[in-house]
């Protein structure tokens, strides 16, 4: 964008109402703690001072020792971009707040990280499978997803 | 007398003709009105953003081809920008301009097809439009023809310029083109001012407000129709655009006509664009001197562009590999179906396709 947020900024910002939300920047990338990417996002939305209306996107990374949650914001008012990261430790359950209850768009995007990356989002209104279908075992985008051999009985969805 | 009646659950899809693709719906219908829609997608799901993480980063272009398949263009234009962010590297500037000129055919043609099927699921005279729209498309995709050699599946657009430069035939035409689309469009937009039924039908349907499509993370002509000025080719220009002189039409209803209605507007102004880059264009070479594979930094970017279904990204991380580590794809029709239910819910079940065709989404790339 042309008029970028400096991660440095924003994260002071942050720290002045949060005070232990904010754990390091790196670039332009503001990373919280997970636990505290709801309350964070809803300041960053709610703060005419910030404004960011508009989330571009949430994905995941899986960085194989945690998974990395992305979130890409822009503030249609001050025509700037924002990006939180947020790292999210375990294999077996792992878990954040949803964003959904902040931005509406965030809705399906989650709903796909969930299927993809499995990655839980606590108080997701309805938090399943998307693309693949209930049932699918397994999350594919995950780095040590390996296809089932063939042949191989697909279960049915429902 | 009054009858009772009790709701009834249809499928519709995922093999239907105005579901634009295998998309499946799930309708409860009380008589003729809706009363919970749901979306069921993933008939077309391919696994891009996983075969991306096992190729290089050149031949990540040709599975952006098959995203959105009805605007290849600007899925190549989203993809090499991203990578060339990570990568630190510039674009020639003929290469700028060829691609501006491929990206807004590639709008025109898409919002051709956008306004064709709109039509054509408004029935009765759907026909003629939908033939208006690929008569015109039809030269559009000669021209890609001519610049590439493809005219769906282009990949034309490298990572550091474009794959060639454009063939001595591509000029006229281009420019026989931009004298006969004014009159073509002019004709279209007859088609629905002309007929007081179809502008009864689609005025003041599926209504979206400004802070519903902000908040549900809608972009492109969906957004613009609410009122809401933005558009990245000015907000964050990429390539060319910060050297061609456009306006960006905003309507404030928010209903099925502003949507049909912001998408020509649209196309006057790729006009506009085109007949600038026509004049301009440097000479010079279209491509960026590289090696062959590309080692980035570890790092990751992302770059938005103005795609015309919407704000279209690719999320890049590398981890200093040929492959990238990750790539994820913002696809604008997918987030778009977050208003689903706000559109269909309250209307009759012939409104409700409607309002789904005008959001104009796109199977290749809700699925991914």
């Amino acid at each position: 964008m042309s008029l970028a947020t400096v991660g440095a900024d924003l994260a002071q910002a942050l720290r002045e109402r949060f005070p232990d939300a904010v754990t390091g920047v790196t670039g332009d990338a503001v990373w919280v703690r997970p636990e505290a990417i709801a309350q964070v996002c809803a300041f960053l939305r709610q703060d005419p001072s910030h404004d960011f209306a508009l989330l571009n996107a949430v994905t995941a990374v899986d960085r194989v020792e945690h998974f990395e949650l992305v979130y890409h914001l822009t503030s249609l008012s001050r025509n700037a971009t924002a990006v939180l990261k947020a790292a999210v430790p375990g294999r077996e359950d792992p878990t954040l707040p949803t964003v959904s209850t902040v931005w509406r768009g965030a809705l399906l995007q989650e709903r796909e990280i969930w299927d993809l990356m499995g990655v839980r989002f606590e108080g997701h209104p309805d938090l399943r499978r998307i693309l693949t279908w209930e049932g699918f075992d397994g999350h594919p985008l995950r780095r040590d997803y390996l296809e089932p051999p063939l042949p191989y009985i697909w279960p049915h969805g429902g | 007398m009054t009858l009772p009646t009790e709701p009834l659950v249809v499928n519709i899809g995922p093999h239907h003709p105005s579901t634009h693709g295998v998309f499946r719906m799930r309708v409860t219908l009380d008589g003729e009105n809706i009363i919970d829609a749901e979306p069921v997608i993933g008939y077309l799901h391919r696994g891009t953003e996983k075969l991306a993480e096992e190729r290089s980063y050149t031949q990540v272009i040709t599975l952006t081809d098959r995203l959105d398949y009805v605007a290849s263009m600007t899925n190549n234009q989203a993809y090499v920008l991203s990578a060339e962010k990570l990568l630190g590297l510039a674009v020639p500037e003929r290469g700028q301009y060829l691609r501006v000129i491929a990206a807004e055919l590639q709008r025109i043609a898409s919002h051709l097809i956008g306004a064709g099927f709109l039509l054509a699921e408004l029935g009765g005279f759907g026909g003629t439009a939908l033939m208006y729209a690929f008569r015109e498309r039809e030269r559009i995709l000669d021209m890609f023809e001519m610049l590439c050699g493809a005219r769906i599946t282009v990949s034309y657009m490298r990572i550091g310029g474009v794959f060639q430069d454009a063939p001595d035939e591509f000029w006229p035409a281009l420019r026989r083109f931009l004298d006969d689309m004014p009159a073509y469009a002019d004709d279209l937009e007859r088609l629905i001012f002309g007929s007081e039924i179809t502008l009864s039908r689609i005025k003041g349907v599926g209504v979206l407000t400004a802070e519903q499509a902000i908040n549900a993370s809608l972009t492109g002509p969906v957004l613009r129709a609410t009122g809401v000025e933005w558009d990245i080719r000015k907000a964050a220009p990429y390539d060319a655009y910060d050297r061609v002189d456009f306006d960006v039409p905003t309507l404030t209803e928010g209903d099925n006509f502003a949507r049909f209605w912001v998408r020509m507007l649209e196309v006057r102004q790729s006009l506009r664009i085109l007949e600038q880059c026509y004049r301009d264009v440097p000479g010079g070479p279209v491509r960026a001197t590289t090696d062959m594979l590309f080692r980035p930094e570890p790092g990751d970017a992302y770059v938005p562009i103005e795609a015309p279904k919407g704000e279209l990204g690719f999320y890049l991380v590398s981890d200093g590999s040929i492959k990238p580590y990750r790539c994820k794809v913002r696809a604008p029709s997918f987030i778009s179906l977050t208003v689903f239910r706000d559109l269909l819910v309250g209307w009759k079940l012939a409104d409700g396709i409607i309002s789904l065709g005008s959001l104009d989404f796109n199977m290749g790339e809700v699925d991914r």
